[in-house]
């Protein structure tokens, strides 16, 4: 008994030790951008400056004062939240659909909504900025970049909104249409309370893809609709990389993401592992 | 008024068919139940008449209206699922009161009906907290309180009583009997348990694989029932069937023969055999008799006590005006 107990400490120990290099590992990058988002350009390259160095605001006033951050994180609120917004407009009732009356498709259409990820999103880059800039005329746009990031996420929000949808036992909708509701009535009243979780967790998570998306956003806008990531990529000077100023506009962009996402994880982890726990 | 009428109706899942052609009607008050072996479309039935199915073709006419293409919101019936289905994120109150608020009836008419039917239910106690904090009586209670503060032109239990205890379910049938007595309302009650149809119904209707294989009131298919199957179902313990030289006898391919209906005695009797696992009731006496030489296994159930155990040798006479004729069709002679 005794050596059972003894081992499986000893397993703890290193199974703990082991999570807080890897953690630490995953970290690092992160620490790293923090910090030299506080050094002068020149200090940032040096390495006997990695961890003592002067600090310095220089980095951040520079930003906000010659590189319009304020608009550029307007912008990445405006897409992302319309974005998300508007892929739970169409998600909703697409997954209430497939989720509660299903056919004999229905497998096949979440399917083909999960290939569209497959395709290589290069793919399509000429055609996108071909036609929205000499036909449709909505190149660097809000609408175009909101369009854009729902669409590229609505197969993952369907997917996850069908998951939790269909851990709403069926008589329950079933119930409320006997009750006398209306399909509207139905979503309103009974799926969006049950799912509440479940739709929280999406809505989060896709607010985080659009932050974050940087592929579309960057080749898409030039000045009118550019969102942080368009400013991270900005300052990617011909000249070299400036990595203090780089690296403050870098922790400027993902600050808000990561002070949100702390703020919801309990939500992010109860959504993610929704249903694989019974 | 709550008269339903199927005509011809009709229900295929792809390739198979699940209720063929079928014919029924449901008067005005009725209590009808659906009995049969599981898988035998019961429910399938119920829900189409509900709405929440399709017929594949036919129509079903409520008060003479045509409702087939009408959605079950609009059909004016109210259902009671044997998983109860209450909304968990609601209270019992809210439970209640939902209909009527998608009906758009007064909050005053509203709390007053839910008064009035928490206490019929004995629900008043319970009435500010969630389905997740009740019994399954008390939840079944609130779902049965949510059907009847609609007024509905008829009720539908799709066995509502399958998840709840033997004991509760005995209480749960009698009140849902008594609901029928004072409401007078059609109600259509689905089940497989024949003894919940002998004690509630007023119409019995036996299904097999989505067929009508009767419909009588319960004493009527108990009396004559019109082939094996009804014979087998309806009665517990079930009929006893002897095939071979003793049906010959009486010029018919099997006979059935009730429990109830063969007397017993320890001296002399028509048949003999020896007790197989005798069941002292009390009340009653079930016999299981080996060696007749009729069948595997008679059960006879005597009433009282009677002092025959395992091994002792008993003897028989079956009430010849009780003995059911069929033929090799299973049909009765």
């Amino acid at each position: 008994m005794a050596i059972v107990a003894h081992s499986s400490r000893a397993g703890r120990i290193s199974r703990t030790t082991l999570a807080w290099l890897v953690a630490l590992l995953f970290f690092f990058p992160i620490f790293w951008m923090v910090l030299t988002s506080f050094k002068t350009d020149a200090d940032a390259v040096k390495p006997e400056f990695l961890f003592f160095f002067t600090p310095t605001l220089e980095n951040y006033t520079n930003m906000t004062e010659n590189y319009d951050y304020w608009r550029f994180a307007t912008n990445s609120v405006i897409t992302s939240v319309f974005a998300t917004a508007f892929t739970l407009f169409v998600g909703i009732p697409a997954a209430y659909a497939m989720a509660f009356n299903p056919s004999r498709h229905t497998k096949d259409v979440l399917m083909w909504m999960l290939s569209t990820k497959m395709l290589p999103a290069a793919a399509v880059l000429y055609p996108m900025t071909f036609l929205t800039k000499n036909f449709l005329g909505i190149f660097d746009t809000h609408f175009l970049l909101i369009l854009v990031l729902s669409l590229i996420n609505l197969p993952i929000a369907i997917w996850m909104l069908f998951t939790y949808f269909k851990e709403i036992p069926k008589e329950i909708i079933e119930a409320a249409q006997m009750d006398g509701v209306t399909t509207w009535g139905e979503v309103k009243e009974i799926l969006i309370p049950l799912a509440w979780g479940g739709i929280a967790s999406t809505a989060l998570l896709i607010f985080i893809f659009c932050w974050n998306e940087a592929y579309w956003t960057v080749r898409l806008t030039t000045t009118d609709a550019a969102t942080l990531s368009k400013l991270i990529e900005g300052n990617r000077a011909p000249e070299g990389l400036f990595f203090g100023r780089l690296s403050a506009v870098s922790a400027a962009a993902v600050g808000p993401i990561i002070v949100l996402g702390w703020f919801c994880q309990k939500q992010l982890v109860q959504g993610l592992t929704f249903g694989a726990v019974k | 008024m709550g008269r339903i009428q199927l005509k011809n109706v009709t229900k295929t899942f792809g390739e198979t068919q699940v209720i063929p052609p079928l014919d029924l009607t449901i008067e005005d008050g009725e209590f009808a139940v659906f009995v049969g072996p599981s898988g035998c479309g019961k429910s399938t039935l119920l829900r189409m008449i509900a709405g929440l199915e399709d017929c594949t073709s036919g129509d079903i006419l409520i008060d003479d209206a045509v409702v087939t293409e009408v959605p079950p919101s609009k059909r004016g019936l109210a259902m009671v699922f044997q998983t109860y289905a209450l909304y968990p994120h609601m209270t019992v109150r809210k439970n209640i009161a939902f209909p009527m608020r998608m009906a758009g009836i007064s909050e005053a008419e509203q709390n007053t009906k839910i008064e009035a039917a928490a206490k019929a239910l004995n629900l008043t106690d319970y009435l500010d907290r969630k389905p997740g904090q009740l019994s399954g009586g008390q939840r079944q209670r609130v779902a049965i309180g949510r059907a009847i503060v609609r007024d509905p032109t008829a009720f539908l239990f799709d066995e509502p009583l399958s998840n709840l205890d033997a004991a509760l379910r005995v209480g749960m049938r009698l009140e849902i009997s008594e609901m029928h007595n004072r409401l007078q309302t059609t109600m259509i009650y689905v089940t497989h348990d024949q003894v919940e149809a002998m004690t509630m119904a007023d119409k019995i209707v036996v299904l097999r694989a989505g067929n009508i294989e009767q419909v009588g009131s319960p004493l009527e298919l108990y009396r004559n029932p019109r082939n094996m199957f009804v014979a087998g179902f309806i009665g517990s313990p079930k009929m006893n069937f002897i095939e071979g030289e003793e049906a010959s006898k009486h010029g018919a391919a099997t006979l059935g023969v009730r429990p109830e209906h063969i007397e017993v005695s320890g001296t002399d009797g028509v048949w003999t055999g020896t007790v197989g696992v005798a069941e002292h009731l009390g009340s009653d006496t079930f016999f299981h008799i080996h060696g007749t030489g009729l069948a595997d296994t008679l059960t006879v159930r005597a009433p009282g006590e009677i002092e025959l155990h395992h091994g002792d040798t008993i003897h028989l006479t079956p009430r010849e005006d009780r003995i059911h004729k069929f033929g090799a069709d299973g049909l009765r002679l």
